[in-house]
């Protein structure tokens, strides 16, 4: 039975039940990413069709001679989730004109992994943001090439350990912050962009759903908790989730026409040790390191509440002369 | 369409391997992944969904009395389901 | 009736293209394909046709974004040379893989190293074993035909193969010459709007682009390999079709005065009409010489090349790129590998020329097939040369 459209009601069994993204899938046991899908899936509803670039949710999926997937789906290559995703867009929108395919909409979602979006899909979603194509592209943030076995990308979190930025005797892991792809979305004038995570399911699936609406490009961008990659325990993925939000490692906000508004408001910061000591890939940082974190992670938090605060709505600025005389 | 025998030959398989049957995952039972399994205590279970929600395999579904059970072939044994469980209600026993 | 216009080569490929009922083109610009991607960008701006024409950021894009389309059921078509095709590279193999019809002109230009934008065919030579199916142009008529008929073969159930129509950069894309363009409505006749095997919609999920483990590998490519050396009766059936319908004939091996001719010299692409020229020079000097034209590159025609050269003496295979530290060029390579079982053979010589957009005159052919018959007399074997370079 079709239910309620209205997700502000905290009803999690009231949800569609169908599931697009079905079970038989090969993912790990507690893994995110595969529980992030089937929340998108269910708010997408079965007018979509996704191009997938290659990573854990390709590979656990579409075992030649079954699919996991209940909507149509393409993968192609690695990098070029979003150049597919755009070919679909433009295919489907030239078939509908001309009359070849049914006239309805159908809605087409590009989705990848952290490293097929932000390392060596950068390229191919910044030029599909560009081009302005009616698609949402999701990037499923578990923070490291899992698939591959756990390799170090721009999602990594600073400090963590990952097998190719180990935690050595000189070099502690990773060095680097991790890149922020949702404001190079928001540069890139993308009317909607926001971040999200599993484990605020509803928060998920209305920002999926006000996505789907949008009639141009639109990014979300969806933290994944990897307890195999993060060495968590597999039940505590939700519970690692909601942490990283509690402590501001991974505020959830969006952005609107440049208008950027936090949609799970957190009264107080968590400390980040209570998200840090409980995976293995931050076990072997020493106070100092975590110190470090923790005045990264407030300073951010200070520049994304700067932009809620003080960002106006694009739709809102009126250019005046006379304005810089 | 004709049931083909796995592994099939060459001329058998489907062009640009291409896959007609949505959800033919299902076929794949991994239940015997698991080293244990949820256990639901009707008498504390709320009926709010939060088990079904968050299953990574979408494996919960609820009954005709409307109490959630975790479907065995697929369940993975994760421990989300009893982690999440607000009052309680759901115990994970070993396998075996 | 149709008329014959003056028009540069590159050009009448957008206006072929233009013909064809196209629902969506991706291009990226690279010398010498750009006037393609530039006519045809006016063509949709002038809403001539009605097509999604984007303007996307890499070749890797271009072609990943007319697959997507592609899989949609859309009819779709790039164009690209040089470094563009090698930054292809990755997705050529997937697309014939997935058996998605995509057409793609290649103005044929020499890879970087150094840099270079002038012609030959170093840039497709590289793309051998992609799975696409490869043809050569002579001259811009060609051009224009070729075009129209790979849509047709491309998008039929038998083949569903993508095809990569070769057209040398600046020797023929940026000439002008004397085109017959087709009548629209002969040309709607000949190619019907696409009737895809199977799409992305909703009304029929399907997944594309599956993982194939180890057990079933070998079983797609077989299959593939399969489709493709099954994809020339198509071939042959289209080019067939296209004679009766328009009165020009294409064959996957052309032969020009070779039927009597002791010593035959092989080309591809559109030297082979300067060759033509010097074929008929040296008859006048008495030499017995013939000239054999490689249309068909991918699916090898080893028939028609068997019987097209079995009764000559010597075969001088003429090469426009280079196989380093290989046996020669790739296609005297090709050519030596179909002949090595047969019982009539000639020997054969790999000369290679016009690199990097070298010119090469009729009076180069004239030297190279009079040395190489000094040498084919004798009956010395030769390894190959590079022909005409200093020092």
């Amino acid at each position: 039975m079709n239910i309620i459209e209205n997700f502000d009601l905290f009803a999690p069994r009231l949800v569609d039940k169908k599931e697009y993204f079905c079970s038989g899938h090969r993912a790990c046991q507690g893994c995110g990413e595969a529980l992030a899908i089937r929340l998108m899936c269910k708010a997408l509803g079965p007018d979509t069709v996704i191009a997938n670039g290659t990573g854990c949710m390709e590979v656990i999926s579409s075992f030649y001679p079954t699919t996991a997937w209940d909507l149509p789906w393409i993968h192609l290559a690695f990098e070029n989730a979003a150049a597919v995703g755009s070919g679909v867009e433009a295919g489907l929108k030239a078939l509908r004109r001309k009359g070849r395919i049914p006239d309805r909409d159908v809605k087409v979602v590009a989705i990848a992994g952290d490293g097929g979006t932000m390392d060596i899909g950068i390229q191919s979603l910044s030029g599909a943001m560009e081009r302005g194509h009616d698609m949402l592209y999701v990037c499923l943030d578990n923070e490291a090439y899992m698939n591959t076995g756990i390799q170090r990308s721009s999602g990594t979190p600073m400090g963590a350990a990952t097998t190719t930025s180990p935690a050595g005797k000189v070099v502690p892991g990773k060095q680097e912050w991790k890149k922020n792809v949702a404001e190079i979305m928001v540069a890139h004038n993308v009317p909607y962009v926001a971040t999200a995570c599993h484990s605020y399911p509803l928060d998920f699936m209305n920002k999926v759903k006000k996505a789907r609406k949008v009639k141009g490009p639109s990014y979300i961008h969806c933290l994944s908790v990897c307890p195999t990659g993060w060495r968590s325990a597999s039940e505590e993925t939700i519970k690692l989730g909601r942490l990283a939000v509690e402590t501001g490692i991974f505020p959830l906000y969006e952005v609107e026409d440049g208008k950027y508004k936090i949609t799970i408001e957190v009264d107080e910061l968590r400390p980040v040790e209570d998200y840090l000591n409980r995976q293995g890939r931050f076990s072997h940082l020493a106070p100092d390191q975590i110190e470090n974190i923790q005045d990264r992670v407030y300073q951010e938090y200070n520049k994304l509440m700067d932009k809620v605060n003080g960002l106006h709505s694009w739709s809102d600025l009126k250019y005046e002369w006379g304005l810089f005389e | 369409m004709k049931k083909k025998k796995w592994p099939e030959t060459w001329q058998e398989i489907n062009p640009g391997c291409m896959v007609f049957e949505p959800a033919s995952a299902r076929s794949y039972l991994t239940g015997s992944w698991k080293a244990q399994h949820p256990v639901w205590d009707d008498s504390k279970c709320i009926k709010c969904g939060i088990c079904y929600i968050f299953c990574p395999e979408g494996c919960v579904s609820q009954d005709e009395k409307g109490f959630f059970r975790a479907d065995l072939d697929y369940c993975k044994g994760c421990g989300i389901c009893a982690h999440e469980c607000w009052p309680g209600a759901i115990k994970m026993v070993e396998e075996g | 009736m149709a008329k014959r216009v003056g028009m540069e080569v590159g050009i009448a490929a957008a206006e072929a293209v233009g013909m064809c009922n196209i629902d969506m083109a991706a291009v990226y610009p690279i010398t010498p394909q750009s006037h393609i991607a530039e006519h045809l960008s006016e063509i949709v701006a002038d809403g001539r046709i009605d097509a999604e024409f984007v303007t996307v950021e890499s070749e890797h894009t271009s072609i990943s974004c007319v697959s997507g389309a592609s899989a949609t059921g859309a009819r779709v078509y790039t164009a690209t040379s040089s470094q563009g095709l090698l930054y292809m590279h990755e997705i050529l193999p997937i697309v014939s893989a997935m058996r998605l019809p995509v057409v793609m002109a290649n103005a044929n230009r020499a890879i970087s190293g150094p840099i270079n934008i002038w012609n030959d065919h170093s840039d497709i030579m590289p793309q051998r074993d992609a799975g696409w199916i490869v043809f050569f142009a002579d001259n811009g008529q060609e051009v224009v035909d070729m075009t129209i008929q790979s849509f047709k073969i491309a998008e039929d159930d038998d083949v569903m193969l993508p095809i990569c129509l070769n057209m040398d950069g600046f020797q023929l894309t940026h000439t002008v010459e004397l085109i017959e363009f087709p009548d629209q409505k002969e040309v709607n006749k000949f190619l019907p709007p696409r009737k895809p095997f199977a799409t992305l919609h909703p009304d029929n999920p399907i997944s594309m682009g599956t993982l194939g483990m180890p057990e079933i590998y070998a079983e797609s490519r077989k299959s593939q390999d399969e489709a493709l050396k099954n994809s020339k009766k198509t071939i042959l059936k289209v080019w067939d079709e296209w004679e009766k319908m328009f009165g020009r004939s294409y064959k996957p091996v052309e032969t020009y005065l070779a039927e009597d001719a002791e010593i035959l010299l092989l080309t591809m692409g559109s030297m082979s009409e300067t060759a033509e020229i010097a074929v008929d020079e040296l008859r006048k000097k008495g030499l017995s010489v013939g000239l054999v034209k490689l249309r068909l590159w991918r699916p090898f025609p080893f028939e028609e090349l068997k019987a097209a050269v079995k009764k000559a003496k010597l075969l001088i295979v003429t090469d426009r790129a280079v196989s380093f530290g290989g046996s020669g060029g790739p296609v005297f390579i090709e050519i030596k590998s179909a002949l090595y079982h047969e019982k009539e053979r000639p020997l054969v010589y790999n000369s290679i020329i016009g690199l990097g957009g070298r010119d090469v005159a009729v009076t180069d052919f004239i030297k190279l097939i009079e040395d190489a018959a000094k040498a084919g007399e004798k009956g010395i074997i030769r390894d190959y040369e590079f022909y005409g370079v200093r020092g």
